[in-house]
């Protein structure tokens, strides 16, 4: 009896060990790989029409590259890495979202930047006190040739 | 030269308009010339970047290794190819299908290669049927030292493509030396492509 119940535990522990082996790729429902494919998709340009992301796009190379991002998905890859794989072979473009790298900073900066330097600008103008305006003097000259002007436009009734 | 203008019937001279001027009391500042400078920066940059084909994207496998294939033969399903076949000489990478409208005006230019045994061309059938491309190249003639059959993309997006025809120039290392977009014609293929084969056929290997 003894006997036998070793076997069934060195059995037991040899399959379960095995089956652990066989799972070293987690094993992801359809459903699954489905939803997250479709948030990588969205996040992914068309390199052929350019304005749309894969999953929006018609164009034969998006269909297969939807199958691509399935199949990593499927391989175990997490979404971060599907993109990194999609970028190594088509470069930054292929990311719907600009990267936060230091050829992006301006991009990325350049709204905040504005918006404080209106406000700074803005801050110094209305706590300026107001000036009274000054009017440039004419000329003697000038002031002949405005009353001739004048004249000219509202002619003495 | 004199300048007038004419405004309710009343001539004015650019001498009127100056003392008008003059009596707004506006001033023209550096700070307000800030706008003009901008738009000009701005409208220079568009102007430059409507110049650029947005269809022509930088490569990112330049000077980058030629990736690792395993790909059925077009003429045999049964025959695998793989980058070892490229055997360590200047190849040009051609992708190509029977779809393609380019590849049909790039291909005598392809044959002209082939026939004065320039370099190895491999041929990338792409997104294709194999009776169709195979038809394609009996009716136009085969340039291919080999032709891979790649029917889901799987090859093209390794190698980045966005549209056929694209070459590569790859170099006896298999690293990725060039990359052209669209059809090699006689004049890109003298003026660009060729001295670049050229250039690498005469590298040695070892002398890094």
């Amino acid at each position: 009896m003894k006997r036998i119940y070793t076997i069934v535990l060195v059995a037991f522990c040899l399959f379960s060990g095995l089956n652990t082996f066989a799972q070293t790729t987690p094993h992801i429902s359809e459903a699954e790989v489905e939803q997250r494919a479709r948030s990588v998709g969205k996040s992914l340009r068309c390199v052929v029409c350019q304005n749309q992301s894969i999953d929006d796009s018609n164009a034969p190379l998006a269909a297969d590259m939807r199958l691509l991002v399935r199949e990593r998905i499927r391989a175990g890859d997490r979404n971060e890495d599907v993109l990194i794989y999609m970028r190594d072979r088509y470069g930054d473009f292929v990311l719907l979202k600009p990267p936060f790298q230091p050829n992006t900073y301006i991009l990325w900066f350049a709204p905040m930047g504005l918006l404080v330097l209106f406000l700074l600008w803005y801050i110094v103008q209305t706590r300026r006190p107001k000036q009274s305006v000054k009017i440039a003097q004419l000329s003697d000259d000038e002031q002949k040739r405005y009353d001739a002007l004048i004249t000219k436009i509202e002619p003495k009734s | 030269m004199k300048f007038s203008l004419e405004w309710k019937g009343i001539k004015l001279s650019l001498e009127d308009l100056g003392t008008g001027f003059a009596m707004s009391g506006m001033k023209v500042t550096l700070i307000g010339l800030v706008p003009l400078f901008m738009f000009l920066a701005l409208g220079s940059a568009f102007a430059i970047s409507l110049t650029k084909d947005p269809s022509i994207l930088p490569s990112q496998l330049i000077d980058k290794p030629f990736p690792e294939f395993s790909l059925p033969d077009l003429f045999d399903e049964e025959h695998m190819l793989t980058k070892a076949d490229m055997s360590g000489q200047v190849t040009l990478v051609n992708i190509f299908g029977s779809w393609c409208m380019a590849c049909d005006y790039e291909h005598e230019m392809l044959m002209s290669i082939a026939k004065n045994k320039e370099l190895p061309i491999l041929g990338v059938d792409w997104r294709d049927t194999r009776v169709k491309g195979k038809r394609w190249l009996k009716k136009r003639g085969n340039p291919y030292t080999n032709v891979v059959f790649d029917e889901f993309s799987k090859f093209a997006i390794d190698l980045g493509i966005t549209g056929a025809p694209e070459s590569f120039i790859v170099d006896k290392r298999g690293q990725i030396r060039y990359k052209h977009i669209g059809p090699i014609t006689r004049k890109n293929w003298d003026e660009i492509l060729k001295p670049i084969v050229v250039d690498l056929q005469a590298e040695k290997l070892g002398a890094e």
